[in-house]
């Protein structure tokens, strides 16, 4: 009984919903029911399409995340280990935070066109700033007590950092991975939803123009599935990694 | 000043022993920008001695144990340790007043820190639960640190300080932070591992009645210079409460407060 209780309202709502539409309070253009719905989910799956849109979409938002969390760690551990790199770029990075990194879509259009670039370059970018300031704040909030423990009892530079500043910063590490793979997933579909030829984002504004709304309303469920499956990996990661941390022990 | 509260002939009892190292100090003065908080300290410590540093807050105590464990540098004076200038670094360890154990590693993955990562993996594990078991707890080798209570953190920073047989063990403040039978507890324990391994045992306290409990000899350490050098020669194990012991600890604290 417990354990149903949070489903009650979704399931309620979804009911509601289809009770909706069947009795015409709902056109079918504005929503359409949720069989509809799963009938052009089966529909789309069928032919192919849905599974190379997914394929697309997801290659462009872990590569994008890849190249800019990539950038956004190393950065964030240089800055945190080196007062003289922090000095030399942070201002300069936090100034560039401030610019919202979705304002950059027309310069972005008229730098690379349409094509892969621009999407990966704006999912980068998104996705840099989370990592990098919670790299670099974790790193910084490394008990100070344990790095003298570590030279106190004879480790070297590399083992103090592995031992030591690597685990110490990894929770805040954590923290910025899942919020840039939230930036990941937002970035990618504002990107495919005003310029592309493939992808999800591309199957819903194609559908826009047949007026196919229940294809919209697949993709916009397909992008919410993709979020979450992404996020429950990082959750699962985080909890494997922080083990020893009794915050997230329990679970 | 050097007072020998008993018959000097029992100073020979003393134990000197050749698994711990002597420690010299020659004029030995630290200064942190203007402000000087060691004066010129000249020490002889004998191998194998337990020696305990008093003194009020700031007296400077903890610097010294620092510069001993190799963490700061005098600013003059020079620190020998069995006649040798350097390369002694290894042969210290210092425990804290905190354990500072790493959270992220087990018990016994904690306990391995104090060996060099030169040696075999095997090797490690050995000698880490066999540290562990010195002090009692190597049936939680495998438990994150989180999950034991003060007193069991602190035996584990103890295991990880003994598990390279150091030759000199310093002491800061250790038991500062634990509850008075854990503190009792944790002195026993201390003792006996000093007995059993022979290292030389410096230790910082601000409690005379602990230094008086532990020590072959208590320094008195005020305004960054040796006040008073006594030493106490009571047969172990100490008991709580011996009249001789009580008459230790009243000098030492009389000086101590100035009276």
């Amino acid at each position: 009984m417990q354990r149903a209780l949070p489903w009650i309202v979704p399931v309620v709502v979804l009911l509601l919903w289809q009770a909706a539409s069947q009795f015409g309070l709902l056109r079918d253009q504005v929503m359409p029911a949720p069989t509809a719905v799963a009938e052009a989910f089966w529909r789309v799956a069928r032919s192919g399409e849905l599974l190379r849109d997914i394929e697309i979409s997801t290659w462009r938002a872990f590569t994008g995340f890849a190249v800019g969390g990539g950038i956004g760690f190393a950065l964030g551990m240089l800055n945190g280990l080196s007062g003289l790199s922090e000095k030399l770029t942070d201002s300069t990075l936090q100034m560039v935070r401030n610019i919202p990194h979705l304002a950059l879509i027309p310069l972005v259009i008229l730098w690379f066109g349409i094509g892969e670039e621009a999407k990966l370059f704006l999912v980068a970018l998104g996705v840099f700033f989370p990592i990098y300031v919670n790299t670099l704040h974790g790193v910084r909030s490394v008990d100070r007590q344990l790095l003298e423990m570590g030279r106190a009892y004879g480790m070297s530079e590399r083992a103090v950092f592995r031992r030591v500043v690597f685990p110490g910063a990894l929770p805040s590490i954590f923290v910025g991975l899942r919020y840039g793979l939230g930036i990941m997933w937002l970035t990618l579909i504002v990107a495919e939803t005003i310029s592309a030829s493939s992808g999800i984002g591309f199957m819903a504004m194609n559908a826009r123009e047949f007026m196919m709304v229940d294809v919209v309303v697949v993709s916009i469920l397909i992008y919410a599935a993709l979020g979450k499956l992404a996020d429950s990996v990082a959750r699962l990661l985080e909890r494997t990694c922080l083990a020893w941390n009794p915050v997230y022990a329990e679970a | 000043m050097n007072v020998s509260l008993l018959d000097p002939v029992k100073d020979a009892e003393i134990r000197v022993s050749s698994d711990g190292s002597s420690v010299s100090l020659c004029g030995v003065t630290k200064a942190f920008g203007r402000q000087t908080v060691l004066h010129g300290i000249d020490l002889d410590i004998p191998a194998g001695q337990f020696v305990a540093i008093v003194g009020r807050s700031g007296c400077g105590k903890s610097t010294l144990l620092r510069l001993l464990a190799g963490l700061d540098q005098p600013t003059d004076g020079r620190i020998e340790i069995d006649g040798q200038a350097t390369g002694w670094r290894d042969s210290v360890r210092l425990m804290f007043q905190e354990p500072r154990l790493l959270p992220w590693q087990r018990v016994v993955a904690n306990v391995e820190v104090g060996l060099s990562y030169a040696r075999a993996a095997a090797d490690r594990r050995r000698l880490a639960i066999e540290a562990l078991a010195q002090v009692g707890l190597d049936s939680r080798a495998t438990e994150w640190p989180s999950v034991l209570s003060g007193g069991q953190k602190q035996r584990v920073a103890l295991a990880r300080a003994l598990v390279s047989r150091p030759r000199i063990l310093a002491f800061d403040e250790p038991l500062g932070a634990l509850d008075a039978l854990t503190r009792i507890e944790m002195q026993a324990l201390i003792e006996q591992v000093w007995q059993d391994k022979g290292f030389t045992a410096i230790v910082v306290t601000h409690d005379v009645t602990e230094a008086v409990a532990l020590a072959d000899r208590i320094l008195l350490l005020d305004t960054g210079r040796v006040a008073m050098d006594v030493t106490v020669d009571l047969p172990r194990p100490r008991r709580r409460g011996d009249p001789q012991a009580a008459a230790v600890e009243g000098r030492v604290l009389d000086r101590l407060l100035g009276r």
